[in-house]
């Protein structure tokens, strides 16, 4: 296996509030190897957004990267100024978000905010640019690229839409590519298109992508590795044979037990009692043990990692047998 | 069998699409451009018996929200026939609102909620008009129905905002259990939730279908949870119902390719990556659906006679009913 690009250690990013610190990301480390897809996988309020933020240099007030360091290629991106960072975005790092209105401009042509993106970055000529959104436009999948390039966003689908988005993405070439919940908005035919698009161009160009989801069974097709997280920590990383072949923490197994997939038909699912401890008060224990039937006194203090294997990574006192 | 709560019979809804006085004015002197309708609703017809729960499956555009709305009976058919109990819905719309006892239960919460109102008065309202509880006995009333959705009596004199997602979905569901429905209409009634969250609304409504013995339509695009939830599923497709078996059958052995292909697409839990290529081909926009049957473009079963021919349901198995001219048998 290739030795990893990039390499997130320690990360903790809070949002200092009126009403207090929110500390939405606590002490994440990762790290990503080239063609490699790497799942993040939490529920709301877990933090797997703000992670990607984070890499994204994209914190606002009242947010702030408290602590822990981004690398690419030994490039530390929490170093960056603000202007550094706009030039290395889109070049280096993109990112895809799960609405794609969001991220095209309504009043501009497809093929005008291709070659914005292009330009803000390289000096080459139209027919140039012009050639790259046709490789990158049919590396996703899109029919005749040469129409969609004059059509307004409006005028396309939602799926032909994402596929802009990620099309847009590539074109300049990136190391690694940030999906933050890029097909949950989609219809299942189509998300299994665009997986599909998706998982040949990481294969082929040989990129780094962190694919953040809250759908297991998305991630469990895709995904090379799966990082869990909770409340803002990590709970459990892994292959994605580990995780969801042999699921080690009781959060883990608890979340893939509530999908309905899992379960017999017409009876109770396994529900996960309670709610999400608020990130205004946590303790400095596992955020989970109020909703772990495993959950003993200890669990009230840090939880250290326990390396399980060379790849399977747990954070919990109480972990089931393997 | 169990009497039939509920039965459509050839129910279909148009829209006029992009319509406004000067379109039609401007419609009225050109002449040259009739007003584009949307069927989003095409000719469909099903059945609900007492305790049943039929699920509705189908991507963007099926019409299967709009089909729910005309079941709910907030939303007026265009054509075809709507029987609660045997009797239309134009005698109950007309004169006896209160006596259909059909609620819905709506995807967003926060926008089927009245931001404005509390708890309290979103549940209780409606109740208090229909007559069930007089005004001076509301609020034991509304903390009853709220502990049934797991909600803490307290709640009642909060507001919409205070909740999370998850509590707000227990809000609507209480809310449309405050007027004693006998049957249930929920569209994507789970869709924006955490898979957690969503576990515990799953169990919430199957608790309230086995205490109360509520009929339920449940409209997802969701194929994990209908299959979960339905004794009997109908899927959708551009406005048509394309197939409709029970559950176990429909999962089992699906007939229709349409069918087949949105199984296909189902992600799953598993450890073997996806390889092969997906169907290809987009959904058609509804505004303009292809002729004959709407899925022939994108079936790969399809022959010339499809783009002619509209094929209609017919029974292939004893309840599974199917709309394939090429499928003749499992």
């Amino acid at each position: 296996m290739t030795e990893p690009f990039f390499q997130v250690d320690g990360l903790n990013t809070w949002f200092f509030t009126r009403q207090g610190v929110v500390k939405s990301v606590r002490d994440i480390s990762f790290d990503l190897r080239r063609g490699e897809v790497l799942g993040i996988v939490g529920e709301s309020g877990s933090g797997k957004s703000v992670t990607g933020m984070s890499i994204m240099g994209q914190i606002d007030d009242p947010g702030r990267i408290v602590s822990g360091s981004i690398a690419l290629d030994g490039e530390e991106l929490t170093a960056f100024t603000f202007e550094e960072m706009r030039r290395y975005r889109g070049r280096k790092i993109a990112m895809v978000f799960q609405n794609p209105l969001m991220t095209l401009n309504p009043l501009m042509r497809v093929r005008d905010q291709m070659y914005e993106a292009i330009s803000e970055h390289e000096d080459i000529s139209r027919k140039e640019m012009h050639d790259r959104c046709i490789e990158v436009l049919k590396a996703v999948g899109i029919p005749s690229p040469e129409e969609r390039l004059d059509a307004y966003p409006h005028e396309m689908s939602g799926g032909m839409r994402q596929r802009v988005v990620i099309a847009t993405a590539l074109l300049l070439g990136p190391d690694m590519i940030i999906a933050d919940e890029p097909t949950t908005a989609l219809d299942v035919t189509i998300q299994a298109q665009i997986i599909y698009h998706i998982r040949r161009q990481i294969d082929e160009r040989g990129l780094g992508m962190i694919w953040i989801s809250h759908d297991l069974s998305t991630l469990s097709e895709l995904a090379d590795r799966i990082l869990v997280m909770y409340a803002g920590a990590m709970m459990e990383i892994g292959t994605t044979e580990d995780i969801i072949g042999s699921p080690r923490h009781p959060y883990t197994r608890k979340l893939l037990d509530s999908v309905p997939s899992r379960n017999t038909p017409g009876e109770r699912l396994r529900q996960i009692p309670g709610n999400m401890p608020s990130l205004l008060s946590l303790a400095k224990g596992c955020p989970f043990a109020s909703r772990c039937e495993r959950a003993t006194e200890v669990c009230s203090e840090p939880v250290p990692a326990t390396e399980l294997s060379a790849t399977h990574r747990i954070w919990c006192y109480h972990p089931f047998e393997g | 069998m169990n009497e039939m709560i509920f039965e459509a019979k050839d129910l279909s809804r148009s829209f006029a699409v992009g319509s406004s006085a000067l379109r039609d004015l401007a419609n009225h002197f050109l002449r040259d451009r009739p007003p584009t309708v949307l069927r989003a609703v095409d000719n469909v017809s099903l059945t609900l018996r007492e305790g049943e729960t039929l699920g509705v499956v189908g991507e963007s555009g099926c019409g299967k929200s709009t089909l729910a709305r005309m079941i709910a009976g907030i939303l007026p058919a265009s054509s075809g026939e709507r029987h609660f109990r045997g009797e239309s819905y134009a005698s109950f719309l007309a004169r006896k609102r209160d006596a259909l006892k059909v609620q819905m239960v709506f995807q967003d919460p926060l926008s089927s909620l009245n931001p404005r109102l509390r708890v309290g008065e979103i549940v209780g309202e409606a109740a208090v008009l229909h007559g069930l509880v007089p005004r001076s006995k509301v609020k034991d009333y509304v903390v009853d129905i709220l502990s049934r959705v797991g909600l803490p009596a307290d709640s009642i004199g909060r507001y919409p905002h205070q909740f999370s997602g998850g509590q707000r979905q227990r809000i609507g569901i209480a809310r449309a259990l405050a007027v004693k429905p006998d049957m249930l209409i929920c569209d994507e009634a789970v869709a924006a939730l955490d898979v957690s969250v969503q576990a515990q609304i799953i169990n919430l409504l199957m608790d309230i279908k086995r205490d109360s013995g509520l009929s339920m339509i449940f409209i997802s695009h969701d194929l994990g949870v209908i299959r979960h939830l339905c004794d009997r599923v109908a899927v959708m497709y551009l406005g048509r119902v394309v197939e409709l078996a029970a559950t176990a059958e429909l999962f089992s052995s699906p007939t229709h390719p349409y069918t087949r292909m949105l199984l296909d697409g189902m992600p799953k839990i598993s450890l073997q990556r996806r390889k092969f290529m997906p169907i290809q081909g987009e959904i058609p926009s509804p505004l303009n659906p292809p002729s004959g049957c709407h899925f022939h473009p994108r079936c790969p079963i399809a022959t010339e006679r499809c783009s002619r021919i509209r094929p209609e349901l017919r029974e292939i198995a004893p309840g599974h009913v199917h709309a394939c001219l090429n499928v003749e048998e499992q």
